[in-house]
Order: C-alpha cells, then structure tokens, then sequence
C-alpha cells in the first residue's frame, strides 16, 4: 500500500460525498441516537463498576447474531435473545463484585467461541461474518435501522424514568434501600436496558467495540464534572459525536466505521483526562 | 407538636442468621428524644438490628413499630439512616450537595425534573449540617469528616422520627467526631426525634446518651451507661471477667471476648479495646 491507496481507502469518496450521505443517512440517525442513549447508560455502568459486564454481554449478543445468521432469522433478535440473556443471568448470578467479573470471565469467551462457530458453519455473504465483530453500521438494513433506533428510544425513555433510583441505589445502595429503593429491581431493570443498548451496539460498532460507545464517553465525561446534569448530557455529547463524526468521516473513503469511532471516542477521553488533570494540578474544583 | 408518635418500640424481637440466633428476647422502646448508643463485640448483629428496624432483614420472632407504624415493607422514609461509612471513590460524579439531594429525590421515579422546593429544602440541609462551605465540591475530594456531615445531612432530609447510625465516627478525628455528635445531638433535642447510634467506641458519645444496649453472645443489657459499664455487669453479659477501666476521663474495657461464634471468621481479631 502506498500514499495514494491510503488516501484514496481515506478520502477517495469525496467527490460523490454528498451522494453517499444521502444513501447511509439513516445509519447516520441509528449511531446518533445510540452515541447519546449509549453516553447515558454509560454513566451508569460505570457508577456500578460494570464495565467488564458490558463486554461480557457484547459477546453472547454476537453469538445470538450469529446462531440467528446461521438459521436464517432475523440477526437483530438473535443479538437481543443473546443479550438478554447473558444480561439477565450476570445480573442474577453475579450480585457482588467478584462473583459479578467471574461468571463474566466464564461466559465471554463462551459466547465468543460459540459465535465463531455458527460463523463457521455458515455460508452466506462473508462480508457479514466479520461485521458482526467490527461493525459496520452501512451495511445494515434499513428495517432493522429502525428497530435499533426504536429500542434505544424506549431505553431512553425508561432510563429517564428510573433515573433518579437508578442513581441512588448505584452510588449508595445501603441509603437507598433504607429510603425504599428495591436494589434487586433496580439492578435487574438496568440489567435488561444495558443488554438492549448492547444489542444495539454490536449491529452498529460490532461486538468487539461496544464499549467505545457504552464506557468511553462516560469515563471521558466524569473526568472533567461531577455535576448531576452536567456530566450524563457531557456523556452523551460525546458519544453523539463520536458515533456520528465516526460515520461521517469513514464514508469519505473506503474504511469501516468503527476505527474511526473507537478514535475519536478515545481522543476526547484523553482530552478530558489532561483537561481533569490539569485542573486538579491547579487545585480547581471540577 | 402534640404526643409526637413513639420513635421505636421493638417487642419480644429475635432473629436468627445461617442458623445463629443473633438475639432474642428484645424489648426496647426509644422514647421521643431519646438518644441510645448500641455497643457490643463484631459478630453481635448491630447493623443487623438497625436493618431490621428498617426493614431490610426479617425478624424470626416479635415485631417492630417505628416512627408510629409497624415494619412491613422494605426501606422506610420516615427513618433517617446513616450507612457504615465507606469513603466515596474520588471520580464519583457527585457533588456534596447531590449527597444531600439523593436523600430528597432519590427514592422518586419518574422524569427527572426538581419538584418546587427541592433546592430550597437541600439548602437548608446543607447550612443545618455546616456544610455550605464544601458542597458544591465533588464528594471525592472531602475529607471522611466533611462527607459524614453531609451523610447526616441527607439522613435528616425527610424530617425522620429515628434516627439510626452505623458507626458514624469511624475513621473521623477527635473534632470531627465531635462535630457529628454536636449535629445528632441537636437533632434529637430540636426534633425531638430518637438517636439508636452503633458504635465500637463509647467515648465520644457518653457524655450525651441516655441509654446503652449492649449486645453480646446472643444476650443483651439495656440500662443507664452507669448501669452497664461496670465490670460486674459486662462480666455477667460475657459470662468471662472482663474489667472496665476509668482512665483519663475515658472508658476502657479489658479482656471482652469477641462474638462467641464468629472465632472461626476473625482468628486474629483483637478484643474490644476502645469499648
């Protein structure tokens, strides 16, 4: 590869720019939305020390992608039963910390290996094989565009009505539960939203990179604010611009989507991370 | 105010854990501004006792009346709890004042908007605890002093009948303690609420309760702090001699025994030394 393969893989689409914006403009709406409930949710996957969670379900929600790939029914739902699943049982089997990154220790590379093998043994379009994995949120078809967006919604709309009991009962679970918040139900109802919005992601970065767009913009955020409102909104700004900037530039050229996410996603963790640094040096109160 | 309804009243109360009998046997009653220190070995289940008034575990035997109604469901609004202290982590996306604010709106459901009121209330909260000077900092960066006052902050926010605390003066400096113990103090005598408050260490807080219960192997006493801080009674209470010692204006109490069935859990666990 030389300096003009790597920029036309850059930017050789340019000159048909506009065209090609028209043709994926309803990916650009999926990873908008995603970018900003998964900015959201992210806040709290990280209050709960979920991280490795996420990661854990990404790759059961890739399994049922690919089992669902395999017998031809729709790849949306078999990522969601996936999901669910692998969601419903870390939440039920793992209520402490430790037991919490064991079972996920077990169950990922399950899944994964589980996924490879439906992969394996099917025969269609290859192209999809690695999407799966890596994303490519161009590739998929409108119809499920719309339901990925339709479950994000409803995700929003729920996180919105738990917000403040969620909060609590993640921050401070004892005061919480002496104040009436049932901590089992809430640690359950997030459960089954984190494994929607995973389902979501794995369609739209892939299963290997969901947590660019469910943990980065989070982290990023809590970095440089601690306000209640100040940092879910930073949050989802900055998975909203790293989900759609991603898009955006990726169809200048010929690369996929999720590098260019996964980059941005991470400088604007680092900006935020010098920025927060930088300001406890001076002694600032975030 | 008129015949403020009795802060607790614990009859005949027992509970069992993994097939131990914590205690039986509880007869207690908090009357209205009455401040109660709850003493006793590791092991002895004094933070299960301040959950069960809450409702957070379940009696084997008797039953609990707070704040007027009986316990039945889990988690009660109308108690002000301070949890075990446990240093928040310094990025926790918090600010002093949101602690304060978890315990005005943090139980309500719905779409996230303040109702008319909340910030006022959790001003008043924060100015009542001392802490307007600090709250607008992320919980993070405060000392364990600065955060406890804002825990008892967010206790007090729903205008409790009781008041539980669990160790609130663990890990605090001596005029931290006392500033803690100033703020329930003051909540007791102006609200006139009760105080049931868990502690390791008599000391700070002897000059102020009015009763101690002290658990220990299963058994319990309930009296006076001149009633039960004598070697006779806590020998009796142990079943072992165990000597309390004046000393500096400080209690001290020598050779208690840890819980007698949790040896097995704690083999280097030290006695009680500071009570």
């Amino acid at each position: 590869m030389n300096w003009s393969d790597i920029g036309d893989a850059l930017f050789g689409g340019l000159p048909q720019y506009g065209a090609i914006l028209a043709l994926v403009q309803n990916s650009v709406w999926a990873g908008a939305v995603l970018g900003i409930v998964g900015g959201l949710i992210g806040v709290f996957v990280i209050q709960r020390d979920m991280s490795f969670a996420v990661h854990g379900i990404s790759e059961l929600s890739f399994a049922g992608a690919a089992a669902a790939l395999l017998i031809g029914v729709d790849v949306v739902t078999g990522s969601l039963v996936g999901s669910l699943a692998a969601a419903v049982l870390i939440g039920w089997l793992g209520a402490r910390a430790r037991d919490r990154n064991s079972i996920i220790g077990v169950l990922m590379p399950f899944g994964l290996g589980l996924g490879i093998l439906f992969l394996s043994l099917y025969s269609g379009r290859s192209a999809n094989r690695f999407s799966l994995l890596t994303g490519q949120i161009v590739s998929v078809r409108t119809n499920e565009l719309g339901a990925l967006i339709v479950i994000s919604v409803l995700v929003l709309l729920a996180l919105l009505f738990i917000w403040r009991p969620l909060r609590f009962d993640s921050l401070d679970p004892q005061a919480a539960a002496a104040r009436g918040v049932p901590g089992r139900g809430m640690s359950l109802v997030f459960m089954v939203l984190l494994g929607l919005m995973v389902a979501v992601a794995v369609h739209i970065i892939g299963a290997l990179l969901v947590m660019a767009l469910l943990v980065t913009p989070a982290a990023a955020a809590m970095r440089i604010s601690s306000g209640p409102l100040a940092v879910p909104l930073l949050a989802a700004g900055f998975g909203f611009v790293s989900a759609v900037g991603g898009i955006l530039l990726a169809i200048a050229g010929t690369l996929p989507v999720s590098p260019y996410i996964t980059t941005i996603s991470f400088l604007i963790y680092l900006v935020c991370r010098g920025v927060g640094s930088a300001r406890e040096r001076r002694g600032i109160a975030r | 105010m008129t015949a403020a309804p009795t802060p607790l009243r614990i009859t005949g109360a027992a509970l069992r854990r993994d097939g131990r009998e914590l205690w039986s046997g509880l007869d207690l009653t908090v009357e209205p501004g009455e401040f109660i220190a709850v003493l006793g070995p590791s092991g002895a289940g004094k933070t299960t006792l301040l959950r069960a008034i809450l409702g957070l575990e379940r009696l084997s035997a008797g039953t609990i009346e707070a704040v007027g109604a009986p316990v039945r469901r889990s988690g009660n609004r109308r108690i002000g709890y301070i949890p075990q202290q446990r240093p928040l982590p310094r990025h926790t996306a918090l600010r002093g004042r949101d602690l304060v604010m978890l315990g005005v709106d943090g139980h309500r459901f719905g779409l996230p908007f303040p109702r008319r009121g909340d910030r006022d209330r959790v001003d008043a909260l924060v100015e009542a605890v001392g802490a307007a000077s600090f709250a607008d900092r992320p919980v993070g960066v405060l000392s364990g002093g600065e955060q406890q006052r804002l825990r008892v902050g967010q206790a007090l926010a729903d205008d409790p009948g009781l008041l539980l605390c669990d160790e609130p003066l663990t890990s605090l400096d001596l005029a931290n303690q006392q500033a803690v113990v100033g703020l329930i103090d003051r909540y007791r005598r102006d609200r006139r609420g009760g105080v049931l408050l868990v502690t390791h260490d008599i000391n700070p807080v002897l000059d102020r309760v009015d009763r101690i219960l002290y658990l220990a192997g299963g058994r319990f006493t309930l009296g006076t702090p001149e009633e039960v801080l004598t070697s006779s009674t806590l020998s009796g209470l142990y079943g072992a001699p165990v000597t309390v010692l004046r000393a500096g204006g400080r209690l001290v109490v020598v050779g208690a025994p840890d819980a007698t069935d949790t040896h097995h859990h704690h083999p280097h666990e030290t006695p009680e030394v500071g009570l």
